[in-house]
């Protein structure tokens, strides 16, 4: 569900770390409710993206705004409005589920019936009602990964960050994880994830490419597809990072 | 802000209750030691096997013997054969001592001014030896105040030890188990917490929520305070109980100069925290930065006045140094905060300095 809003605009963002520059001058705008996709090997600068996005990180140069807020000077504003969820999904095994889903809703200040409520209603969602006195580390992995990202978003944030959210689940897990996001993008959230799946990267609204830190492609799944005369991602992705230009 | 804090604090206290090992671990730990400690760290030598040759054999030779029979320290055994057998009954252990009795012994003891007796100790541990030396010659004075047939003499002195009459190496030792006990615990748990979720990645996820960093590390740091607390209070229960050790000051006084300690203890672990990156290596690393410097440079066993001059300026950096002197002042001779404010300064500065380095460090951490 797009609309005519920016969620996230960056210009030249930049962050080098000594001497190398682990991204360079990153230039994109993701519209509201946008899925925004960011493809690339291990090492492309996907993750240090998010994390300046998410206030995780100082950029050394450029410009950068979330959800309207600077992310050199309002980055406790920008902590309020984003949900992440990264590759180790961030749940403590030895807590309860019922506990890991109040922790968060604790650190975010949410008022106790607010964050109850919540809790009843993502328990819910995950058919987990009877689970929430067991300890999280008997859960399935890809309840894991639905419980994290419902944790997540437990204090509604506009726009949600997901690095690798699906990095060791299986393909089915993962499957059902996507109709998730699909579900959240429909309710007017932004959601900026980071793959090295090319099967996901077919879900997204928008793609961009990364290679040594520089966004080299941009664009729908299937614009990239028609511009590089390719019939999958996984061909497209290939190509770009070998370096071989649109035919 | 509170809630925030509270939130943090609540997740850490489920934490500990649901590690029932590690719980257990962090209350037997201190009891097992204490138990340990109070019955092997006995600097008193008692049971010495002490060989007798008495050449003298008369009624004032065997009072001489019953003397040191009558006090706790010797098991006294007779030999038959000449002083020449000391040598290996040194070397086989059977004797740690031997006396040896002249056969002239009774009647320069009823004539002479002065008579000898001979005193062997085995110096192999010369602690031990002078112990040993000790207790023989109060025997012997004793025996000559009762029996001295000549005048008295001109002047004695009169001892009178205080704040530990019966010199009772628990009094000693207690008060410093607690010492080391307190920092221990409390330095090695916050550095654990805190490089745990560094470790699982769980860290990240708070920094990405509005919490700030001070609120963090205040409300991982209050669940281990109360649990520290409740360890030293077990300790000192015990200590008073099966160890007779005394209470003579303000109950009131040593709980607020623990308090003190306490986050001494805790911003040195979270100082640590903060050099660290994983869980294994804040647990050595802590471990061993609070063992050893307590038990060797605080005055917890070893006096730091007799220290060489290099080691008693290092002991000034030892938290457990000031916390000991405070504890036994408290406790056995009932100082009043104003006789313990240097050391409770001491120790506040130290707090002050860590705590600053471990806050910078951490923002720093973040930064990068």
């Amino acid at each position: 569900m797009k609309t005519d809003q920016i969620a996230v605009q960056t210009e030249d963002l930049t962050r080098r770390f000594g001497k190398f520059t682990a991204v360079k001058s990153a230039t994109v705008t993701v519209m509201e409710g946008e899925i925004f996709g960011f493809l690339g090997a291990n090492g492309a600068g996907k993750t240090t993206m998010i994390r300046m996005l998410c206030g995780l990180l100082k950029p050394s140069s450029g410009r950068a705004t979330v959800s309207g807020f600077d992310v050199y000077r309002q980055s406790e504003q920008i902590k309020q409005n984003i949900g992440y969820m990264s590759q180790k999904f961030s749940l403590y095994d030895d807590l309860t589920i019922s506990e890991n889903i109040e922790f968060y809703g604790g650190i975010y200040n949410l008022p106790v019936e607010t964050i109850l409520r919540r809790k009843e209603n993502l328990l819910q969602e995950l058919g987990l009602q009877s689970e929430a006195e067991k300890l999280t580390r008997e859960l399935p992995l890809g309840y894991k990964q639905r419980l994290a990202l419902g944790c997540a978003l437990l204090h509604d944030p506009p726009i949600l960050f997901l690095d690798e959210p699906t990095s060791g689940v299986d393909p089915k897990a993962r499957r059902s994880f996507w109709n998730l996001i699909y579900l959240t993008s429909q309710k007017g959230k932004t959601i900026f994830v980071t793959t090295h799946f090319m099967d996901e990267a077919e879900y997204c609204h928008r793609l961009s490419i990364m290679r040594d830190g520089e966004i080299i492609a941009l664009g729908p799944p299937a614009k990239l597809k028609e511009t590089h005369k390719k019939s999958s991602m996984q061909e497209v992705f290939i190509s770009i990072v070998n370096g071989e230009l649109p035919a | 802000m509170r809630k925030r804090i509270v939130a943090i604090a609540r997740k850490e206290f489920l934490h500990i209750i649901h590690d029932v090992r590690s719980l257990v671990i962090i209350f037997a730990m201190p009891v097992l030691m204490l138990i340990l400690f109070g019955y092997a760290l006995n600097l008193e030598i008692q049971n010495i096997n002490l060989s007798v040759f008495d050449f003298s054999r008369t009624p004032a030779s065997r009072k001489l013997v019953n003397q040191f029979a009558a006090s706790k320290y010797f098991s006294i055994r007779y030999e038959k054969g000449t002083p020449s057998t000391i040598d290996s009954l040194f070397l086989s252990k059977e004797a740690r001592a031997a006396l040896i009795i002249d056969k002239n012994f009774a009647r320069d003891f009823r004539n002479a001014p002065t008579t000898t007796v001979q005193l062997l100790v085995d110096a192999a541990d010369p602690n031990a030896a002078s112990f040993i030396k000790n207790y023989c010659n109060g025997v012997i004075g004793r025996f000559n105040d009762t029996h001295s047939t000549t005048f008295p003499l001109p002047f004695e002195i009169k001892q009178r030890i205080w704040y530990n009459p019966d010199m009772k190496s628990a009094y000693f030792f207690v008060p410093g188990l607690i010492a080391l006990i307190l920092i221990m615990i409390s330095a090695l748990l916050t550095s654990i917490t805190i490089t745990r979720e560094k470790e699982m990645g769980t860290m990240e996820q708070i920094l990405v929520s509005p919490v700030q960093p001070n609120e963090i590390i205040i409300g991982k740091v209050l669940p281990y305070i109360l649990l520290a607390f409740l360890d030293g209070m077990l300790i000192l229960l015990l200590g008073i109980f099966i160890f007779d050790v005394p209470f003579e000051g303000s109950s009131l006084l040593l709980i607020l100069l623990s308090i003190i300690f306490l986050m001494t203890a805790l911003s040195f672990g979270l100082m640590i925290s903060t050099i660290v990156s994983t869980q294994q290596v804040a647990m050595m690393l802590s471990l061993s930065a609070t063992l050893l410097p307590t038990v060797m440079l605080s005055g917890f066993i070893f006096p730091i006045n007799s220290m060489p001059v290099i080691l008693q300026y290092l002991s000034y950096l030892v938290p457990a140094k000031y916390y000991i002197t405070i504890i036994r002042g408290v406790m056995l001779k009932g100082n009043t905060l104003w006789q313990l404010i240097f050391p409770a300064m001491f120790l506040l500065i130290l707090t002050a300095v860590m705590l600053r380095n471990a806050l910078h460090r951490f923002n720093l951490n973040l930064e990068k």
